[in-house]
């Protein structure tokens, strides 16, 4: 059954959309990630515009990750008061995201940008993800990382220093600052709600507890994707709200049937399946920078770039 | 397009062109017109047809030229920077088509000379096209061909010319197809009457392709009341994410 997107202004199949969203939300109920990494370059792939799947697919996070954080809110895995210190940052990278979007569309290298962004911190995460499964399946786990219980590092030197009484956290409010505004600019950049890479940073740079970890950090990814959104429908007018419901029934979907599988799936398979799913996502993105194109030529509708020689 | 409906307007234009003609002091070298004069793009929409139909008094060959909405469009060129394929150089066409099609009876190069498909924009090599800076010969020639190439690519362009055919007694017609991401706006569609390589008869007719229904009122939602609609979009998803919550407890 074929629909038309009034805002992507292409006509896709309901049901490869709905398929696609559930595959993702599949993805993110079993490894309890967005999937907006996977989610971006697929829209990108059946042919919605860039700009169109990073805003649209910001939309969609905001559904995905309010009926995430529920199940975290009920069991109490929420530090609000680091969530909102997030956020904070979060607004302000998503402004700057949002406006390094639109810079970037001018000068003609959105696509780039996109591709070697995702290319990087994907390949990143993925390896290390992969590199810390495969430890832990090897050997026992490691018995001297968890022997202090608390690490010096450079971040503890910073000033500002704030308490977070539920994650009994006595650090720099620069850090959660910094780690939202980063995320806020993925968001507007690359359409993710960036929890790949938040988690990590705030297990390792902040040393919250894991429990604490998803929820807050879902949490705080309803208010920058819901601000993304909003940003986005305001300067770009790139949100199809047609696109985002097919994408959230299809996710909500796919999350509960990999919820279901994921609690049969041990910890370190589950990161080491996801881990080489990030990886093969990098490489194939890397593959189409690296192979030269069909056609060395491409279009830019509606759009008048400065003249370049 | 129903072709009842199709049938049923050419006999009644016949029944007008034989009146006509039974005036020979007013008669038109060539008349045609289009099945529909508006494409409306629903939520339902999978690309459309319309039919060109008319006569034409006399020998000759009949061609035509569907144009879509114009506008800016910048091709750019690939460079390979340190490994990758980067954009590189571009070049923008301020008044590209959003559309382009063409029709012919008789095979364009046979049909006239370059100066005439030039003049009226007969055949995809032929349209107007023009860069918003001068550009060097072997360049202007690339980056315009890889203008073509690409909105071919997408169905946009029809580089095949489409066969008018004659149904006899002057009459003709064409059948000319919208892929599904055609450009909304207002398109011309030219008629010529072409006789010994010169162009003797031309009818200039519309046609509008708009959003219609469902589709056309969240287009225009989000364009009219940006704020609004982005905060109906953001209303609407924390509506859905919620029920999902809830759903999944009962799980």
């Amino acid at each position: 059954m074929q629909v038309y997107l009034p805002i992507a202004e292409m006509t896709v199949d309901v049901f490869v959309v709905l398929g696609m969203g559930g595959l993702v939300g599949f993805l993110s109920g079993l490894f309890g990630v967005g999937g907006g990494f996977l989610m971006t370059p697929m829209l990108i792939f059946i042919g919605v515009p860039p700009a169109v799947a990073v805003s649209t697919q910001a939309n969609q996070l905001v559904a995905a990750s309010l009926s995430g954080v529920l199940a975290h809110w009920r069991r109490d895995n929420v530090d609000v008061k680091l969530g909102l210190v997030m956020l904070a940052g979060g607004v302000l990278g998503t402004i700057l995201g949002v406006w390094l979007f639109s810079l970037l569309r001018r000068m003609g290298q959105i696509d780039i940008a996109i591709s070697l962004s995702y290319v990087f911190f994907l390949g990143f995460i993925g390896a290390a993800m992969l590199i810390e499964a495969a430890r832990a399946l090897l050997r026992k786990p490691l018995q001297a990382s968890r022997g202090k219980l608390h690490r010096h590092i450079w971040v503890h030197g910073l000033p500002f220093k704030m308490r977070f009484p539920r994650s009994r956290l006595y650090v720099s409010a620069l850090l959660p600052l910094g780690i939202g505004a980063f995320g806020g600019v993925l968001v507007a950049i690359m359409g993710i709600g960036g929890g790949f890479l938040l988690v990590p940073a705030m297990i390792y740079l902040l040393g919250m507890p894991t429990a604490l970890v998803a929820g807050t950090s879902l949490f705080q990814i309803i208010f920058t994707t819901a601000f993304a959104t909003l940003l986005q429908a305001i300067t770009n007018q790139t949100v199809d709200a047609v696109l985002a419901v097919l994408l959230i029934v299809g996710g909500v979907l796919g999350a509960q049937g990999g919820a279901k599988v994921g609690v049969a799936l041990r910890g370190e398979y589950a990161r080491l399946l996801l881990g080489l799913l990030v990886v093969l996502v990098a490489a194939r993105l890397a593959w189409d920078l690296v192979v030269p194109p069909a056609d060395l030529y491409n279009l830019a509708v509606g759009v008048s770039v400065g003249g370049t020689e | 397009m129903s072709r009842v409906r199709l049938i049923f307007a050419v006999a009644l234009w016949c029944a007008g062109a034989l009146a006509a003609s039974a005036r020979p002091a007013s008669a038109q070298e060539l008349i045609a017109d289009l099945s529909s004069h508006l494409i409306a793009i629903t939520t339902m929409f999978t690309g459309g047809e319309v039919v060109l139909f008319g006569a034409a008094q006399g020998p000759g060959e009949v061609a035509a030229v569907v144009t879509g909405p114009r506008g800016p469009v910048t091709v750019r060129m690939k460079d390979r920077t340190a490994g990758l394929w980067v954009n590189r150089k571009n070049v923008t066409y301020p008044a590209a088509p959003g559309y382009y099609a063409v029709a012919s009876s008789a095979p364009l190069e046979k049909l006239a000379p370059r100066s005439v498909l030039d003049r009226h924009g007969l055949g995809v090599t032929h349209m107007r096209l023009e860069p918003a800076r001068a550009l060097p010969p072997e360049q202007a020639k690339e980056f315009r061909a890889a203008l073509i190439r690409n909105k071919a690519r997408q169905g946009l362009y029809q580089t095949d010319v489409a066969q008018v055919q004659f149904l006899g007694g002057g009459l003709f017609r064409v059948n000319i197809r919208f892929p599904a991401d055609v450009p909304t706006g207002l398109y011309t569609v030219e008629v010529f009457l072409v006789q010994d390589g010169e162009v003797t008869g031309a009818q200039t007719t519309p046609l509008t392709v708009t959003k219609s229904g469902f589709s056309a009122e969240v287009y225009e939602f989000a364009v009219g009341q940006p704020e609004m609609y982005g905060f109906a979009a953001v209303t609407l998803a924390l509506a859905a994410g919620w029920l999902a919550g809830l759903a999944f407890r009962g799980a």
